[in-house]
């Protein structure tokens, strides 16, 4: 005979350790690796493919400039890491100013890609341009979409910040747009070298 | 709006539940039964519209040249006298595929029933992120209404087929239409998101919201397939998202990804469709087969045979149909190396699609078989599924394949999976769930009705088409008088047609049926089919937060006939020993 409480016991863990909204976040981050391998990947066949030889890439785009961008991507990056290592300590001033921080750099690094769009477009390079206006213009348009939505709902996180939302026990929010943001650096990282330097 | 807080376990409970305005509660609800309901009656207008139009091109195809009854409503640039013009024949085709796989059969599969059934199967009282289902609904219903506002576009809707091939699809110039194209895009780009929406709702909720004793192998199949389905779909449809923003690009802003002229690729096109679209197959079948489990199992009084070979068939059916679109394009002057290795994945999927198959039939043998309306379209799917299976494998075999390519015979296999398999898995849920739903039962003697008007002109419609293609019928052709070889199948055409009106003629009487029964159905009990999954434990239909403590789980989804209490059936929350107090209950190992 089993007794009640012997059979309580025998239920196993029904549920990760891991909270919903991040795993939701894990869940949305595999569909994007999808999305932006169907663009990378059709970039790999077209060029492997095309029949008349691919411009260098210093030909056409100012790698310096975008270079310099990438770094300062990265730093925004390092300093998301900041604002949440910040709010596992409870340090409310410091998530604020690093998650401040992480907002400046993002919109700058959108802002430095409309401004090479319109020196590129200036020059007569168009998504119009052949395949390789097409594809440049397709994998660097949208990955600088995801820059701004993050950049959006970084904003959101911060109002959230300033009204006091994240405690030292609770900020899941943090937690899961750093997640989010990370995934869009390192998108750039592969993205970058693929159509800068490649 | 009721709040979450973790209780003392961990687990989620709701603390409250505030009185809602109708607004709140029935148009913009976060209740995951009311979206599921939500999304069945906008699928059910789209299947409507689905058949609508295949009635029309079928009138072509058995009459060719003559005017279509009724048809001198529809505009000069779409039928001038009712004679139905090349260009609008191919706007049916295309648009008859493209609501009918991604409007009615997916939603009708998974914006539904996974709605609906997540939540209460796993004991828990919403889905994980109810804000973003609610979400997800709505832009279905852009996307959907967006897609139907194509027809009214100059130029008219998408001609392209639902596949979508370029170059055909990436410029006017080849197709003659313009913004309906463009639509077609927008609108697929939408029904990705909402997609996405979903599946990141069913996975999280599936792994994180599991009532306590639900484990991965106590879970019905019914969530096994639409949490697997809901991963095929996470990484499937984004692809093809990607896909029809670059096609739209080609259309509008001089991109030339897929135009051959400049150096793109139309074959890339097909590959990116097919990587989609062959888990997109998976994703309309697997919930079906779930469905079927669930129903012959509980109309045999017998439990599922082999449930975890079951499980793992779901999961190798899932893994293999991302190594086997290249079998789409045989005829696409791919590699044949590559060409033979896509056929060897194919044939391997036989192997579980088998194993379910005879499952099915091992459940169902030597049980005490109950042959209720839902039964009986299960069983009608176990039948038809298997015939398109098995045609499946001659146009899995490259050699066969060059043969019957584009013609009649592909038509005839995917209206056995996808009608005869889907959609008759999808009636079965309907009777099936209709009770708990809306707490009326559907007569059982007119669903049956239903069910044998639908079998009979089902396979009147499409088993002929099987010789069409093999007498060298080809798919999509606007005239059939045109070709001197499709002289003499004439009379099988109009047949068809005839067969087709009436089939079309039985969809409505399901529809009035629904309605009927919404309104004046015998009420239902709590657990009208005696099952043993955990929403029939709930009241018909059940309140907004399901349960007000989250029920714990003793056992596997299906005790039937179980040999320790009187009764044939055992709720998932039900202990033998609490049910039957007077047997002498030992609680047998690996099972409690």
């Amino acid at each position: 005979m089993a007794t009640h409480s012997a059979q309580a016991a025998r239920f196993e863990q029904t549920s990760f350790a891991v909270g919903d909204k991040k795993l939701g976040m894990w869940v949305f981050l595999a569909s994007e690796v999808m999305f932006f391998t169907g663009l990378i990947g059709s970039y790999i066949i077209l060029r492997w493919g095309a029949s008349s030889s691919w411009p260098a890439p210093n030909e056409v785009l100012n790698v310096p400039i975008t270079a310099a961008n990438t770094f300062l991507l990265i730093c925004s990056s390092v300093a998301m890491v900041k604002a949440f290592a910040a709010i596992e300590e409870g340090n409310q001033k410091g998530l604020k100013l690093w998650l401040l921080a992480t907002i400046v750099m993002g919109a700058s690094f959108v802002g430095v890609q409309a401004y090479e769009y319109i020196e590129l477009v200036h020059h007569g390079f168009t998504p119009a341009s052949g395949l390789y206006g097409s594809t440049f213009y397709a994998m660097t348009g949208f990955h600088g979409f995801h820059v701004t939505m993050g950049v959006l709902c970084m904003i959101w996180v911060l109002g959230k910040a300033m009204r006091g939302h994240y405690t030292q026990e609770n900020h899941q929010g943090v937690e899961v747009i750093g997640l989010y943001w990370h995934f869009v650096d390192l998108v750039w990282i592969l993205l970058f070298t693929i159509v800068y330097l490649i | 709006m009721a709040t979450t807080t973790a209780g003392p376990t961990g687990i989620p409970v709701r603390e409250e539940h505030h009185p809602q305005s109708f607004i709140r509660k029935y148009i913009f609800s976060t209740d995951h039964k009311i979206i599921g309901i939500q999304f069945l009656f906008t699928t059910l207008f789209f299947l409507l519209v689905g058949g609508l139009l295949a009635v029309m091109l079928r009138f072509q195809l058995g009459f060719p040249g003559e005017a279509l009854p009724g048809g001198s409503m529809l505009p000069e640039t779409m039928a001038p006298g009712g004679i139905i013009l090349p260009e609008f024949y191919n706007s049916l085709v295309t648009m008859h595929g493209t609501f009918m796989v991604f409007f009615a059969i997916m939603p009708l599969l998974v914006g539904v029933y996974a709605n609906y059934l997540i939540p209460m199967q796993i004991g828990t009282h919403d889905m994980a992120f109810p804000t973003l289902n609610m979400a997800s609904y709505w832009l279905f219903l852009v996307s959907g209404l967006i897609m139907l506002a194509s027809f009214w576009m100059v130029g008219g809707a998408s001609g392209a087929g639902w596949t979508q091939y370029a170059p055909l699809s990436a410029t006017p110039e080849a197709s003659g239409v313009y913004n309906g194209q463009i639509l077609w895009c927008i609108s697929i780009a939408i029904f990705g998101f909402s997609s996405l929406l979903g599946s990141i709702n069913y996975i999280t909720t599936v792994i994180n919201q599991r009532a306590p004793g639900m484990t991965w192998l106590r879970l019905p199949l019914v969530i096994w397939a639409l949490f697997i389905t809901a991963i095929l779909g996470l990484l499937a449809v984004p692809v093809l998202t990607a896909a029809v923003i670059m096609l739209m690009f080609d259309q509008t802003i001089g991109t030339t990804f897929f135009l051959p002229t400049d150096g793109g690729q139309p074959l890339l096109w097909q590959h990116l469709f097919w990587f989609f679209g062959h888990p997109e197959v998976y994703i309309l079948i697997l919930p079906a087969m779930g469905f079927v489990s669930e129903i012959i199992s509980n109309g045999s009084r017998k439990p599922v045979f082999g449930y975890k070979s079951m499980v793992f068939a779901i999961m190798a059916i899932a893994f293999l149909g991302f190594i086997v679109w290249g079998h789409h394009m045989f005829q696409s002057g791919m590699n044949p190396a590559l060409g033979m290795s896509f056929m060897i994945t194919t044939l391997i999927i036989a192997v579980p699609s088998a194993i379910k198959v005879f499952n099915w039939m091992a459940t169902m043998w030597g049980g005490a078989i109950k042959f209720t309306t839902p039964m009986l379209f299960a069983v009608g799917f176990v039948m038809l599924f298997t015939i398109g299976g098995l045609s499946g494998i001659f146009m899995a075999s490259t050699p066969v394949d060059i043969y019957i390519h584009d013609t009649y015979f592909i038509v005839a296999h995917i209206h056995y999976v996808l009608f005869g398999g889907s959609l008759f898995a999808i009636f079965g849920a309907i009777y099936y769930w209709f009770p708990k739903m809306f707490g009326r039962m559907i007569n059982e003697t007119a669903g049956k009705i239903h069910f044998a008007l639908t079998f009979v002109l089902f396979n009147l419609v499409f088993f002929p088409m099987h010789g069409l293609g093999m007498e060298g019928m080809m798919r999509r052709i606007y005239d059939t008088s045109r070709y001197t070889h499709l002289a003499e199948v004439q009379d099988t055409n109009t047949m068809i047609t005839w067969a087709a009106l009436g089939l079309f003629a039985s969809g409505l009487y399901f529809m009035l049926l629904f309605f009927w029964s919404l309104f004046r159905g015998k009420p239902a009990g709590v657990n009208p089919w005696d099952a043993t999954t955990l929403e029939w434990s709930l009241p018909s239909p059940p309140k907004h937060g399901n349960w007000e403590e989250i029920p714990t789980v003793y056992h596997g989804p299906y005790e039937y006939s179980h040999p320790d209490v009187e009764k044939d059936w055992l709720l998932q929350n039900e202990r033998p020993d609490v049910v039957s107090p007077a047997h002498e209950v030992t609680v047998r190992q690996g099972e409690a």
